[in-house]
């Protein structure tokens, strides 16, 4: 797996998460996924970046282009150092919020891409990556 | 900058202090001939910073910049380039603030140096390089202002406002557009009950064809708002889902519960009307180019 391009995108302010979208949009474009495939990751990355403004206080973005063999696709790595995940396998389950969300976000966009990685421990802040292949 | 050469600045500044505050009031007023701001302000600002400077050269960390001992000098000039980013001041007459420093020190190691030219030399070096420093700072505190105004009047634009436009009696639809997850949604949120409550309507369609990505923030502001509806009396409709949302919303796991949603705002037009008895029919007699669908009774 080869990452072709990449950029770090800030996420400090409510208006970095539009910006978060903006940029995961225009990448897939680029790499001509379909809407579908595109609607599911801008999502996702929504839900993550949110994450990290919210509970992470703040972090960054680290988008990456991928190709492995004829295959495309985007990777996005969240990253924050903030009070991080003491119950990782609580956190993802669906309805559990320790805010006042849905709770759905952790839990949705693991169903939303193709790769889902999370790291994260009590003090030790978090990094999750996801990926989404343009579908062939 | 050395030690040595932030040590005999720092005599400098003690010894020359007033002189070299005089000098750039001066200065500073003869370059922002602008009415938005005082002169007492700017002997004020100036006053401030080089005390500040004073201090920071006069201790443990004085040749660098980064260091605490000059946090007190980095927080004024952030400040001060921050209150004239605010005031629409250009990068340059921003930068002019701390650069027109520049010349009421160069005079004034200049007068201490006497005839050591190497001294001279040395702490003219020196005062270059701390003010081109200070610049640096406060144009990076400039920009950053000027980006975050600029974020928010994005942000404005992307939150405009949605307005609650009456279809027909009873019939109520709120076209949004943009994001839908910051404070903006709760004011779009009151304004519709507010206007249900006016219009005695009974049903509102909520059409979400302009918003671009549906979240699970997003999806609990629509939630919460066909709740408070429903206490309000009304039932709402949700129209304008495209088929690539829906999917996204199942992934998702958010269950939009018993609430009745529409591809698209006519068809939800039409399930409002039928609540109320009404339906749109094509009548007989007008088959011209003119020739429309009207609400009537059936
Ligand atoms: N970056 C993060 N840092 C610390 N805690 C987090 C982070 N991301 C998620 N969490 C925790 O996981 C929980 C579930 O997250 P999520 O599924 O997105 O639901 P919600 O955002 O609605 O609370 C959060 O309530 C929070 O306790
Ligand atoms: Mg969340």
């Amino acid at each position: 797996m080869l990452t072709t391009r990449s950029e770090t995108v800030q996420i400090r302010q409510t208006s970095d998460i539009v910006n978060v979208r903006q940029v995961v949009r225009s990448w897939c474009l680029a790499i001509g996924m379909g809407l579908v495939d595109l609607t599911k990751i801008v999502t996702a990355a929504s839900e993550i970046a949110r994450n990290t403004l919210d509970y992470g206080r703040g972090g960054t973005m680290l988008i990456e282009e991928l190709r492995d063999g004829i295959r495309a696709g985007v990777r996005l790595t969240f990253v924050d150092e903030g009070p991080g995940i003491p119950d990782i396998a609580r956190a993802m389950t669906d309805g559990y919020t320790s805010g006042g969300g849905m709770g759905l976000g952790l839990g949705g966009t693991k169903r939303l891409v193709d790769d889902f990685t999370i790291d994260s421990a009590a003090g030790a802040g978090t990094r999750i990556a996801i990926i989404k292949w343009k579908s062939r | 900058m050395s030690d040595l050469s932030s040590s005999n600045l720092s005599r400098v500044l003690h010894a020359r202090f007033d002189e070299i505050l005089a000098a750039w009031v001066s200065q500073q007023v003869a370059a922002t001939r602008r009415a938005s701001i005082a002169e007492s302000d700017v002997r004020a600002q100036c006053g401030e910073l080089l005390d500040a400077m004073r201090k920071a050269l006069g201790g443990p960390g004085r040749d660098d910049i980064q260091t605490p001992a000059w946090g007190g000098v980095r927080e004024l000039l952030q400040r001060v380039s921050f209150s004239r980013a605010q005031q629409g001041f250009s990068p340059s007459e921003t930068a002019t603030f701390i650069l027109s420093l520049k010349r009421p020190l160069f005079e004034a190691v200049r007068a201490d140096s006497g005839n050591n030219a190497e001294a001279l030399a040395d702490a003219t070096w020196a005062v270059t390089e701390l003010l081109d420093q200070l610049a640096l700072i406060s144009m990076e505190a400039y920009m950053r202002t000027r980006e975050e105004l600029i974020a928010r009047q994005q942000q404005d634009m992307l939150e405009l406002s949605t307005p609650v436009v009456k279809l027909w009696e009873g019939v109520l639809a709120l076209p949004m557009i943009g994001t839908l997850d910051s404070s903006r949604t709760q004011v779009v949120m009151e304004n519709l009950l507010q206007r249900i409550v006016e219009t005695g309507s009974d049903v509102a369609i909520l059409d979400i064809t302009g918003v671009p990505t549906v979240d699970t923030l997003t999806a609990q502001h629509l939630i919460k708002t066909v709740t408070a509806a429903r206490l309000m009396g009304a039932e709402c409709i949700i129209s304008g889902i495209r088929p690539q949302i829906a999917q996204t919303i199942v992934h998702l796991g958010v269950d939009l519960g018993d609430v009745v949603t529409k591809a698209t705002l006519a068809d939800a037009f039409k399930v409002a009307l039928a609540r109320s008895g009404l339906a749109v029919t094509r009548m007989k007699s007008a088959q011209g180019p003119m020739g429309s669908t009207s609400p009537s009774a059936r």
